[in-house]
């Protein structure tokens, strides 16, 4: 809990910054700040506690989870003070919105009653409206931080009419009052099982698993860069440790309704994520499909919650993460260079920029799930387990779909190492670099070793 | 009517089919109007048709829990209505309409 409020301090600190004239030491501050606040978030390690009421539980999953959360909100902050370099005077305004969409995203990850769970939600997501149509006069940005509000704030009231729906049938917004009211109650009234099919649609929609993703592949194209790399990783993450904590502690690791719902979305997640991949020109609206795809690879987690599997959860959205994050250390600088953001942009990159064309040919391999890197042993443990559950038929075409997958990751090599180079020049600033560098080594060590993860939770 | 007023159930019952009335109507208008300020207030009607389930549970239950998060609802539906005129405005300027057909740069 001392970790949120650390977050939310530093998150004013740097607005104030801006009113005291140091704008030069923002993004520093706030990159040494996160580091001391992911220090000190250790600090809870072992030491589970509740706070406010209830209302908030610290236990180890909330401090894995929240000590992801702050490396990659670290890292792309580190890449920010380059990104925003020609908006010098609006810097201070991203790098508040990103920490405080940080505490968001750490709510949700530590919520023991549904009002939180709400509240951290609409943090992350009013945050992320406005940082979607960050580029004021570019009318793709405008455009897809619009449909982000106006779909996203259509989820969310659907979400709350699921969350007054359980609250008429159980009285109370805690998971752990929740969770008692169904072991009681051996039929369940119709009022509850709607309101959990409600929350369902609008946290589906969250973590833009298909029939609800159509909003993702517009907005990952039209926010501006930077902010798609911390979409397609934080914020992803953020929506299932919500979705994992809120069926493992509030529904009784999954009613049949919500189990039988959940299998349904997750095999056409899969399909569409995979499928829709193969046509994409564009580098982003790829991300954003191969996002859709893992979060069907994800909800395979959360359908085999009965065997505990929150460190496979937690494994898998390191992997992610940290190979998402390389894939757009790269594909940022070449955007800017080339002023294209099309799979042409890349071409003939492993002539022109052999370094880059490696990291961005790692970061692919991670994310298909190829060894010897982090995304392939998460893909392995979370196939492992969901087999263990008894889910034969969905690993089967689970695993049919990562071989599909493959291909659209290799469309980017291809175009690297294939084609010809055009005269652009790239230039690859340092801070780019380093975050290349540490993301894939990373991602190449807890894949070389995966115990240093996986031995975090139970 | 009158006799199905009578119990607190069936009173609470009628508030239930209210708010989903309100809610359906919300939803459909979300679905069907091509406005975009319209479909805002839609949003809002959304909203307040929970927030008054939330009340009307709250007052029969005598959970107070109910009322307390109808507040937060309200601030949450407060800052989200700012962030999407800001966005509504930065559309009107850069396109000159409202109108959600017009948003079609990014394909579906």
């Amino acid at each position: 809990m001392n970790t949120l409020i650390y977050t939310s301090v530093l998150g004013f600190t740097t607005m104030l910054m801006e009113v005291l004239n140091l704008r030069k030491f923002i993004v520093p501050l706030a990159v040494i700040g996160l580091a001391v606040i992911f220090g000190l978030n250790l600090q809870d390690w072992n030491q589970p506690s509740t706070h406010f009421n209830d209302m908030l539980g610290v236990s180890n999953f909330s401090v894995a989870f929240s000590g992801l959360a702050l490396f990659i909100t670290m890292i792309i902050l580190v890449m920010a003070g380059e990104y925003y370099t020609n908006d010098e005077n609006h810097i201070s305004d991203y790098v508040t919105i990103l920490i405080f969409i940080t505490a968001g995203a750490m709510m949700m990850m530590s919520f023991n009653n549904l009002v939180m769970m709400f509240l951290g939600i609409e943090t992350l997501s009013i945050a992320l409206y406005a940082l979607a149509g960050s580029k004021r006069f570019d009318t793709r940005s405008n455009e897809a931080g619009f449909k982000y509000f106006l779909m996203g704030s259509f989820a969310s009231a659907i979400l709350l009419f699921g969350i007054a729906l359980v609250y008429g049938s159980v009285h109370s917004f805690h998971l752990s009052l929740i969770s008692s009211f169904i072991s009681e109650n051996s039929t369940l009234p119709p009022m509850f099982i709607t309101g959990v099919i409600l929350i369902g649609f609008a946290m589906l929609f969250k973590v833009s698993a298909a029939p609800f993703h159509f909003w993702a592949p517009d907005v990952y194209e039209g926010a501006p860069a930077l902010i798609t790399a911390f979409m397609s990783t934080l914020v992803k993450i953020a929506g299932f440790a919500a979705l994992y904590r809120l069926v493992t502690i509030g529904f009784n690791n999954g009613t049949p309704q919500t189990d039988q719902m959940l299998y349904v979305v997750a095999i056409l997640t899969l399909l569409t994520g995979n499928l829709s991949a193969l046509a994409q020109d564009n580098f982003k609206r790829l991300m954003a499909y191969s996002g859709i795809s893992h979060a069907g690879y994800m909800l395979l987690i959360v359908l085999s919650a009965k065997s505990h599997v929150s460190s496979t959860l937690f494994y898998y959205s390191a992997a992610y993460a940290v190979a998402g994050l390389a894939a757009f250390s790269v594909a940022l600088p070449v955007f800017k260079s080339t002023g294209s953001e099309l799979l042409s942009a890349f071409n003939g990159l492993g002539k022109k920029n052999p370094v880059m064309a490696a990291g961005l040919t790692m970061a692919m391999i991670g994310m298909a799930g190829i060894p010897p890197f982090a995304g392939f042993f998460g893909k392995f443990y979370l196939f492992t387990k969901a087999f263990e559950s008894g889910l034969f038929y969905i690993v089967l075409l689970a695993v049919i779909n990562s071989m599909i997958g493959v291909y659209y990751y290799f469309k980017v090599i291809m175009a690297m190492y294939g084609k010809q180079p055009d005269e652009t020049q790239i230039e690859n600033p340092l801070s780019y670099q380093l975050v290349m560098w540490v993301c894939t080594a990373l991602s190449l060590i807890w894949g070389i070793v995966p115990s240093l993860l996986t031995d975090l939770l139970l | 009517m009158t006799n199905l007023l009578q119990t607190p159930e069936a009173t609470q019952n009628w508030y239930l089919l209210l708010s989903t009335v309100l809610f359906s109507i919300g939803v459909i208008g979300v679905l069907f109007r091509r406005n975009a300020l319209i479909i805002l207030m839609c949003v809002e009607l959304m909203l307040n048709a929970v927030n008054l389930l939330l009340v009307s549970i709250s007052a029969y239950s005598g959970n107070v829990d109910g009322q307390v998060f109808v507040f937060f609802i309200m601030v949450v539906a407060a800052a989200e209505v700012a962030v999407g005129l800001a966005l509504m405005v930065s559309i009107y300027r850069s396109i000159g309409s409202i109108d959600i057909n017009v948003l079609n740069k990014l394909k579906w």
